[in-house]
């Protein structure tokens, strides 16, 4: 009794332990490195240089259900600098996703993860933003915060490696969507649905792939009926698990992105309900609504010479290590191989159609013929004169 | 547009529609959405007092347009009930739909996001997407917070979640006894 009692009283005055910073990334086996089971990659030839990673930012919009376990994800990776955004507190009504601890309600979303993440690894910069992007000073100091090269100087493009969408509205989506097309970085969408049983990971890298605007969002079919869907209320409903899943695979898809393994998936959908993972590739919508979408498409066509000539030599280089001799020294039947590298089966055009599974959410925008310039307003043309008549309106 | 009573439908078809596609950042060509934004206000403002169906207050709280505050009423029970409207125009505009906000309503009903954002999913948002960037702030005001007050005024009237602003003084009067 006595031993236990002074057991509890010892956890109660220990202070909680804070590791020291890491210079160096070391592969030592010791209980105290806390990175010897990450740079074990590299011995065990999954990555080339993991150490790579503490040179890249990562930018992460919203720190909800996906994007806190994302942020915690990569933070335990030692990612070089992560950025939060999010304009939010912490509720009571977080606390079935994970992450968030009760004694955090109240305090913004941004503060609170640092206040984790920074104990959990001091190696990382955090840069957090409680701000709404989607406003027009929001978005003005998102985009310099994007920009800003103080972490690497010599980076080029952006101030960051990758953004990573993790909001839960349209609105925010295509904010995230305008600042990268706008800058030219690559990023990755994600989203769980709102009956909380599927979701879904997206890369976009603009001028290549589809942009957030080029066609309606995707979202996975969840395997009920839809109309059942459209409840009333929008309460939505949300799983620790459907979230963890998502931002899983947001992360492991980041990590092959950044350090350059395995393949990065275009899209990638998830459907809890039939354990169902449709995948797709899409091409950007040449009608493009977003100019700046349109721009990044006109450059990634004028590279693409210099993108063929690099593949050519690539394989041409593989061909040579590869063995001299054929494979089949007989050919009876004539088999040949062709080469399926422009027309991709699975490849569907933004206006095409969807692989089962998929649908979208938003209707596309009906093709009007633009109505001719209206001359007969001429008559009061003013922004002031406007303003003064709605007002008078409304007195 | 099926599902909307007749009459909603003929008021939308004479507010005017929009035809410049610009956002707050587009310089020029925002003032020009400007203008037809307050065109198509004055034009529903007046249709609304000529039909006797004033049901809103709105006009630009800075000069560029980009923040919006004003009043709307409902009327349940012969009683008038008045709110709060604000919102701001999103730098996607009009790709994205402005996101009314009536503040005093936040946390009195689920059918409203964080900040008193109205809920515009289902009955609003792909009629926005389909009519892009023909749609304006009006046709906004016309098809996503006239219905959103007509279903949900009653109910938090009737459940006792708002009361008329003479209900309220008179109890407190009453405490005061």
């Amino acid at each position: 009794m006595r031993s236990r009692i002074e057991n509890l009283s010892n956890l109660a005055t220990s202070v909680p332990i804070h590791r020291s910073k890491v210079k160096d990334m070391s592969a030592e086996v010791v209980d105290s490195n806390p990175y010897s089971r990450l740079m074990a990659l590299q011995r065990m030839g999954i990555v080339e240089n993991y150490e790579r990673i503490r040179k890249f930012s990562v930018a992460i919009v919203g720190i909800g259900g996906v994007g806190s376990v994302a942020a915690e994800m990569l933070t335990r990776c030692g990612i070089g600098r992560l950025l939060l955004y999010d304009y939010d507190k912490v509720e009571l009504a977080n606390m079935n996703r994970l992450f968030f601890r009760p004694e955090q309600v109240g305090m913004t979303k941004t503060e609170a993860a640092v206040q984790t993440l920074s104990d959990i690894n001091p190696d990382v910069v955090f840069e957090n933003y409680t701000l709404n992007i989607t406003t027009v000073q929001g978005f003005e100091t998102f985009m310099s915060s994007l920009k800003n090269k103080s972490f690497d100087p010599n980076k080029e493009g952006s101030g960051v490696d990758l953004v990573l969408s993790c909001v839960d509205n349209y609105e925010a989506r295509m904010v995230v969507n305008q600042a990268c097309n706008e800058l030219n970085q690559t990023w990755m969408e994600s989203g769980v649905s709102e009956n909380a049983v599927s979701g879904h990971i997206q890369l976009l890298v603009p001028g290549e792939t589809a942009c957030f605007a080029c066609a309606p969002p995707l979202v996975v079919a969840s395997g009920v009926d839809e109309r059942t869907l459209k409840r009333e209320g929008v309460c939505a409903a949300s799983l620790p698990t459907t979230m963890g899943v998502v931002a899983g695979l947001l992360v492991q898809n980041t990590l092959k992105y950044l350090l350059n393994f395995g393949q990065v998936t275009p899209y990638l959908g998830y459907n809890a309900l039939k354990d169902f993972f449709p995948t797709m590739e899409m091409k950007p919508n040449p009608q493009c609504s977003n100019s700046a979408c349109l721009e990044r498409q006109r450059e990634y066509m004028l590279t693409k010479p210099a993108r063929d000539a690099a593949a050519r030599e690539k394989m041409e280089a593989e061909a040579l290590s590869a063995t001299e001799c054929p494979i089949h020294a007989e050919n009876e039947w004539n088999i040949s191989v062709v080469d399926d590298s422009e027309v991709s089966g699975s490849d569907v055009g933004s206006s095409g159609v969807l692989p089962e599974g998929l649908t979208r959410e938003l209707p596309t925008a009906d093709v009007y013929t633009d109505l001719p310039a209206s001359d007969e307003t001429s008559t009061f043309d003013d922004l002031e004169e406007l303003r003064k008549q709605l007002e008078a309106l409304s007195s | 547009m099926e599902g909307w009573d007749p009459t909603t439908k003929s008021t939308l078809t004479q507010i005017p529609l929009l035809t410049t596609r610009a956002g707050p950042r587009d310089g020029a060509a925002w003032t020009q959405r400007l203008k037809e934004e307050y065109k198509a206000l004055i034009a529903y403002t007046s249709m609304n007092k000529s039909k006797d169906n004033d049901w809103f207050r709105i006009s630009a709280a800075n000069p560029e347009g980009t923040r919006w505050t004003g009043k709307c009423w409902y009327i349940h029970n012969l009683l008038k009930y008045e709110f709060d409207l604000q919102f701001d125009i999103p730098v996607t505009y009009p790709a994205t739909a402005p996101e009314l906000e009536l503040p005093q309503l936040d946390g009195k009903t689920h059918k409203m996001y964080r900040g008193g954002k109205i809920c515009l999913t289902v009955h609003f948002k792909p009629l926005w997407a389909k009519n892009c960037p023909r749609f304006g702030i009006a046709h906004a005001l016309c098809l996503g917070l006239a219905p959103w007050l007509a279903a949900e005024i009653p109910i938090l009237v009737d459940s006792g979640m708002i009361k008329h602003k003479d209900d309220t003084a008179s109890s407190s009067e009453d405490q005061n006894q």
